[in-house]
Formats: structure tokens, sequence, C-alpha cells
């Protein structure tokens, strides 16, 4: 072996002084890259809360805004009729999402262990956490709205976006599950509990904060949904509010609706600049309101870690 | 509370079976979008209006332009397919990079702190209404491009796939991201220090060793992010225009397969209509896509784990 | 109950003789982790081109004290140094803040307790550190690959399928590619994390073989939990215990006339 020497020579000479400097340089150089770019995608985040603001805030600092149906003049429509459709077509959501989400996250996590049943559910509930959105609008019209007849009613949408939800809030449902000990349960046993009472009394009130956090995270994307409602047949004019549940309950539910994105698409659509105002100003009170929710999932994901330090 | 023993257990029964069921509830959801387009999608290949089957599923794939709500109607569906793979192309060339480089960042740079900071954040930015992208997109990015590219000789139409190519792009980087960080995290900590024990920099370790290890799941978040692409609705809807044509030019109107829908579904759809049956079509093929997508992704992922 | 002096019988060097030369020094040395002192006034020398065995039961610190060398504690947050590890000949603290931890690890390699090759070539692995010093000629990397498999008795085993994913090879052969690697790249100091730990007896021996080959070119310090190890294949014993260092001298003397009652209760096995 000829060459021996000098791969040996060459090791001895390299230079570990120069070779660290220009190393330590280049990783600087990336670590200043890679926080630009995280920091560029907030920006973009900044730059898009900003230009909503800008654009609207003649109108988001109108009064009357909040309380005028949409109209065909700019400066006198408002969103009235679009907040109380979403505060309904969310109510529905949730209580969809609550109904089938936390049940069937439980009997993952509880029962179904690695059973046949629960790993078809499992991939089941990934796979549908991968379809488009608009393909739950398909199914919500073809199914809700016409074989059902539900119509396009603040009761097609909620259940549409109530599905919409499912993935994550049986996936969150389960993650606040496992974080249990397996000790807090086998003492429950123990004692003689039987299954529903270790739910009840122990599993679901630990859990309760994890799942929580998972359903506002999940309301706070499905409260943007612009497309699956769309699909549906949401109209975007609706100058009349939906009947108070406590009076007419059913005819609240088959109520006509809008939501603030469908309205804010709809003024985003027009080719008038004024109704572009509206746009911006629905925009950014949607963007405050995911702001909020998100605040306050993370707020208790917060408060649920320093509650529950097994 | 006394309750029988027998009592006791015929309440664990029946709970059981209750979760159970709500469990399965999305087995019935999976069932039923499939069922769904199936049977509108052959109702609109069998309508007469298309020709008929099998005369309008040779249509569908052979003719070239996509004009079912028109009176001369053609119901090729590439140009629909053309337009949504401009537009997930465009927000790929966006999230490729800087998913990757964000996610290196966060995942071998970054302090702790710094990475709770920023975390919480990209959650929020996936809770952005797609709607308010849309908007941004219109109103903003493709402005900017039409003074940046027109001084140039350059035309950039009102509507064009570039501009919701690129908000896509930025769109899904927090998605992306976050998945390659948790591939990367998935790299056991004994092939980083194996790298460092040799002096290698933290550049090299990340590009050479962690990288590698987890490219599996690097092109499994890809994937993901390419179909959250194509079934992205709205961004699409507001800025990329109505114009269903087969072409590369990013700078013209197109139209996507979700951007159709949203077209035909706000007029109105009578149950046997061919304009309605006709976004059926389009959202099977969508489906099938994002399917065909999604399913690579789940392989590559469980592929990923085990070291 | 063990005897000691029948640990002995089975070494494979002879009886350490003549001066060795100062390799490193470990003074004064604590460490932390956060606010956990992990370890407390550390002070033993590492003789070149000798076998010195870190020994103790599990938790007294001995990984710690060995992943101090190379500084791998500045990967994770919380880690800090106080005192001195000097390396000789030129006189360098290793634990020094301003001393780059990449400094260190371009002269002290290390092979862990679980073989960890990368997913990549059996020729890959070798190459890696050799393409990190600058050496990217196919014709020196073949030469110095070949020879750095040779030195870890692994070249007959792999010769002909050096493009295979490492992967590919037993843990035993896994562990000796880690030790090619590590070699490769004519390390000062080669730290070793409990090697054997993982393989099996016939692998074990191979690799304690290779171990006393390897200290003509390299000085070696190695962390064991397994007695008859270090008495096999070292020539000094240092013996910890709860984060201290109880007693250090030659192998042969740590393992018949202990000073320390505590290390002739360990040697002994009455307790560990």
């Amino acid at each position: 072996m000829q060459t021996r020497g000098e791969v040996e020579t060459r090791l001895k000479e390299f230079d570990i002084e120069k070779y660290t400097t220009s190393v330590r340089r280049r990783d600087a150089i990336f670590e200043i890259v890679g926080l630009i770019a995280t920091f560029l995608v907030m920006l973009f985040l900044f730059v898009i809360s900003v230009d909503l603001l800008i654009d609207g805030w003649v109108r988001i600092k109108d009064g009357s805004f909040y309380t005028s149906y949409p109209s065909r003049f700019p400066e006198e429509a408002g969103i009235l009729s679009s907040w109380v459709g979403t505060v309904y077509v969310m109510a529905g959501a949730i209580f969809w999402a609550v109904v089938l989400g936390i049940p069937a996250g439980i009997y993952l996590e509880e029962y179904g262990g690695k059973g046949k049943i629960a790993r078809i559910i499992e991939a089941n509930i990934s796979n549908l956490a991968a379809v488009p959105s608009i393909v739950y609008g398909l199914l919500a019209l073809g199914v809700f709205v016409y074989r059902f007849k539900f119509g396009e009613s603040i009761l097609t949408a909620g259940l549409t976006l109530g599905l919409l939800m499912l993935p994550v809030v049986v996936v969150s449902t389960r993650e606040s599950i496992r974080r249990i000990p397996r000790s807090i349960r086998e003492a429950a046993y123990a004692l003689g509990a039987t299954r529903w009472e270790t739910l009840f009394h122990h599993i679901l009130p630990y859990s309760l904060g994890g799942i929580f956090t998972g359903l506002i995270i999940a309301a706070s994307r499905a409260i943007g949904e612009t497309a699956p409602l769309i699909t549906i047949g949401a109209l975007t004019f609706i100058a009349f509010l939906p009947p108070a549940p406590w009076e007419d309950f059913w005819g609240m539910l088959l109520s006509p609706f809008t939501v603030l994105p469908i309205q804010m698409y709809n003024w985003v659509s027009r080719p008038q600049e004024a109704f572009h105002t509206n746009a911006a100003a629905a925009g950014f009170i949607l963007l405050v309101i995911a702001l909020l929710m998100n605040s306050i999932a993370f707020y208790l994901r917060y408060k649920v870690r320093r509650k529950y330090q097994w | 509370m006394t309750l029988s023993l027998g009592a006791k257990k015929a309440i664990d029964v029946a709970l059981f079976l209750f979760l159970m069921l709500m469990g399965a509830v999305s087995v019935f959801v999976t069932f039923a979008i499939v069922w769904v387009l199936v049977v509108d999608t052959v109702r609109f290949f069998t309508h007469p209006e298309g020709g008929g089957f099998p005369i309008s599923l040779i249509r569908f794939f052979t003719e070239t332009q996509w004009t079912p709500t028109f009176y001369n109607k053609q119901i090729g569906i590439w140009p629909l397919v053309n337009g949504t793979f401009l537009i997930a192309f465009i927000s790929m060339l966006v999230a490729v990079p800087l998913g990757i480089l964000v996610a290196v960042y966060l995942s071998e740079y970054a302090s702790w702190k710094v990475r709770e900071t920023v975390k919480p954040w990209l959650d929020f930015l996936e809770a952005v209404p797609t709607v308010v992208y849309g908007y941004f997109a219109l109103l903003f990015v493709t402005p900017i491009l039409q003074k940046v590219l027109e001084p140039f000789g350059i035309p950039v139409e009102g509507m064009n796939a570039l501009s919701p190519g690129i908000v896509i792009g930025v769109m899904i980087l927090p998605y992306t991201a976050s998945m390659i960080e948790d591939a990367f995290k998935g790299v056991p900590q004994y092939l980083r220090e194996a790298s460092y024990s040799l002096g290698a920099s933290k550049l090299r370790t990340a590009l050479l060793v962690v990288l590698p290890a987890a490219k599996s799941g690097v092109l499994s978040a890809y994937l993901l992010g390419f179909s959250r692409a194509i079934g992205e609705t709205m961004v699409v809807a507001v800025a990329a225009g109505m114009y269903p044509q087969i072409t590369a030019n990013p700078l013209e109107p197109i139209q996507t397969i979700t951007g159709y829908i949203v077209q035909v579904a706000l007029g109105d759809l009578p149950f046997n209509s061919f304009e309605y049956l006709s976004i059926f079509a389009a959202g099977f093929m969508l489906f099938i896509i994002t399917l065909i997508l999604n399913s690579i992704a789940v392989y590559l992922k469980s592929k990923a784990v085990g070291y | 109950m063990v005897n000691p002096t029948k640990m002995l019988e089975e070494r494979k060097v002879s009886p350490s003789t003549g001066n060795a030369n100062l390799k490193i020094e470990v003074k004064n040395f604590d460490f932390y982790y956060g606010s956990y002192h992990a370890l407390k006034g550390i002070n033993f020398p590492i003789y070149e081109k000798r076998v010195t065995a870190i020994i103790g039961p599990s938790g007294c610190g001995k990984t710690t004290l060995l992943r101090a060398f190379n500084r791998m504690h500045d990967l994770y947050a919380g880690a800090r140094y106080e005192g001195k590890i000097i390396m000789y000949p030129d006189g360098i603290n290793l634990v020094d803040k301003n001393t780059d931890p990449l400094r260190v690890r371009m002269r002290i390699g290390m092979v862990f307790q679980k073989p960890n090759p990368f997913p990549k070539s059996i020729y890959e692995n070798v190459a890696y550190g050799l393409k990190i010093r600058g050496i990217k000629s196919k014709k020196l990397l073949d030469e110095a690959v070949e020879r750095a498999l040779n030195g870890a008795a692994l070249w007959e085993e792999v010769k002909d399928r050096l493009h295979t994913n490492a992967y590919s090879l037993s843990g035993g052969q896994q562990q000796r590619l880690c030790i090619a690697r590590a070699i490769a790249v004519e390390p000062e100091v080669l730290l070793f994390d409990e090697p054997t730990s993982a393989l099996d007896p016939i692998s074990t021996a191979k690799i304690e073989d290779l171990i006393v080959e390897l200290k003509q070119r390299v000085t070696i310090v190695i962390v064991t939990h397994n007695m008859q190890q270090a008495a096999r294949i070292s020539d000094y014993t240092a013996f910890m215990y709860l984060g201290e260092l109880v007693e250090f001298g030659p192998t042969e003397k740590i393992f018949t006339k202990p000073e320390k009652k505590l290390t002739e209760d360990y040697i002994t096995g009455r307790f560990g």
C-alpha cells in the first residue's frame, strides 16, 4: 500500500483550526437563513393581517357593519346574517364532532387495542383527514341535501363541518387519554370499578382538558371552511335571521344560511372595489376569531400540562 | 349507587357497543363519500346530454375542452386536471425548498425556546381561513406580480395560476414543515451522535445523515402537501380564474377541478341536471388523485418507521 | 464471590511495562446536568497507547465521564463542565468553554454502546469521516477504506459487498464497521462506550482482540460494566462510584491489591 503514507500525511496535516472556523461559519449562515425562512412564514401571516386591517379598517370600526344585512350598496352591507349563521353552524358542527368524535376516540384508545375493527377504523380516520374538504361538500350535497332532503340548511352545514372536524377530534381524544398513566386505571380496577366507572370517574375527567384543546383547534379550522359550504349551496345573500332555536328549533335547523367566509368570498369576487373593503373587514374578523380560538387552545394545553404532570 | 353486578356488566356491554358504533361512523362516512361519488358519476356518464355511456366516458378522456355548462357541451377533463396540477406544481416550488429549510432549522438548529415560540404560530397559520389566503392572492400578490413583471413586457392577467400557486405554497408550508420535522424527530439520536463524534458540522449531519435517514418521511410529507394543494379550493376560486384550458403558462387564467365545483355550485343545481352531475364526475377525479397521493404517502410513512 | 486473580488469568495483554507518556489528564473535573451534579472532583491520568478501562456500577457516571472527553454533552442543553481535561502534547483543555467541540471531536473518536452505522453503504460509512477531512479522491478513499476495514478485522468479510447497506451486516459486524469508521480518520484517542454490551460472546471476543491490537496505534478509553472485560484488555483501570472516582491504578493492582475497601467489594462482586 503505497498511498497509505499519503492518507496518513493528509490526515495529519489536516488543518483542524481552519476546518472548524469555516464549518462554524457555514453553520452560522445556515442558522440565520433557517431563522429568516421561519420568520418569513410568520411575516407572511403578519403581512396578511396588516393588509386586511388597512384595507378593511373603515368597516371594521363601523358598528353598523356588524348589525346590517348584506346589501347591493357596499357601504350599507354588513355581516349580521353571516356571523349569526356562523354561530349556528358552528354550534351544530361542534355538537356532531363531540357526539361522534369523542366516543370514537375513546373506543379506539380504550377498547380497540390491536383488534381488526379498530385497525380498520384507525386507517380510515387517517384517510379521511387527508380528503379535500370540498369532497365533504359533495358528500353533503349528494346525501344530506338531496337524498336525506335536509336541504341547503344549517342542519346540513353543521353535519358537514362536524364530519370535517371528526379526524382531529378523534386523534386528540386518543392522545389525551393515552397520556393518563396505566397506574390510574389499574388503581380504579383494583378497587373493583367497572370499565364505565373507570371511564367516567377517572379517564374522562383527567383527559377533558386535552380533548377540549383538540376540539377548539378543530373548530378554529372549521370556522373558516368555505368550500364545502358553497358546495352544499349556502346562499350568499341572506337578508333575514334564522328563527331562534327556543321558538322554532326545526325551523332553525332547516333554515337557509350564510356564514362569514362565504360572505367574504362573495364580496371578494365582486368587481367593485368598495366590496373588497367589506371582504377585508370580514377577513380580519375571521382572522381574529381564529387567533382567539388558537390562543385559548394554547392556554388550555399549557394548563393541562401544568396540572397533570404524571 | 347500588347496582347489581349483572346491571353493571350490562352497562359495560352497552357502553362498549355504543362506543364501537360511534367509532364506525367514520367508516360509514367514507363509504358514503365513495358511494355518492360513484353513483352520481355513473349518472353523469349515462346522462343523454353527454352522449350516454360509453361515448361520454371516451369524450371525458379524449376531448380537450371542458364546457359542460355551455350550450355546446365538451366534457374533456384534461383542462381542469392541467390547471389543478399547474397550481400544485407552482405551490411545490415554494413549499419544497422552504419546507426543508424550516424543518431542518427547527429540528436541528433552533433552541428549545425558539421552537416553542414558533410552533404555536405555525399551528395558527393552519387555522387561517383559505378564503383569506384567496383575498391575499388576488388583491396583494397579483398586483405585486403585475408591477414587477409588466415593466419587462411580461403581461400578467388579473386572474392567473402563479399568484394562487405561490400563496398555496406558503399556505401548505407549516403543514409540510411540521411533518418533515416529525420525520426528522423519528431519526434516532445515535445516528446524529455518530456523525458529530466524527467531527461533522450540524449542516453535514442534517443533510447527509438525518435527511437521508428520514427520506421516506420527508417524501411522504411532500406528497401530503401536494395532495393538499391539489384539493385546495378557495384560493383558486378567488384568484385563478374560471377558464379551463390546457396550458403551461402560469400567467394566464386557468381553472382547477375544485374551482369548477365552486363555480357550478354557486348556481342553481337541479338534482338531475347535467351540470349538477358534472361536479361529481370532476370531484370523483379529484378524489382519485388525492387518494392515490395519500396512499403512497401513508405507505412511505409506514416504511419510515424502524431503525 | 468472584476471584479477581482468576479474572486476570484470561488477560489478553502482557503487564504494561516501561513508562507511558501522559495523553490526557483529568483535573478536578466536575460535570452538571442542569442543577444535577453528575461528576464530582475527578482526577486521573490516561496514558498514551494504553487501554484505560472505566468501571463501576450502573449510574456511577462512567459513561457521562467518557462523553465529556469528546464533548458529546454539548449536543444537549443544560450541560456544564468545570475543571480541566488536558490533552497532550499540546496541553489543550478539552472542556474549556473556548475550546470548540468540533476541534475535540476531530481528534478523539468514539464507538458507541449500540452499533450505530449510518443507513448508507459499508463503504460510505467508513468514508464519512475521511470526506470531512478533505479526502475526496476515489483512489485515496478506496485505500483508506480498505485499510480501516482491515484494521477492524472486517475487510475479508465485506470486501465483496462494500456497496451494500450497512444494515445487512450482523450486530457484531456492524460494531466492527463502527470501529473501522472511527479509526479510518486516525484519531489520537478512541473512546469505547460499552461496545460489546449488545453483542454475543463470539463477537465480543473479536472486538476485545481488536481493542488490544488497536492500542499500538491509538490511546483507548473504554467504559465497561463487565469487570472480566476490563481485566482481560485494559492496562489501567479507573473505578467510579456515585459520580466520584474511587480508585485508579494499573489493572493488575486494582484487581489484586486495591487500596480502597469499596473497590475490593465491587471487584469481588459484593455489590454492583
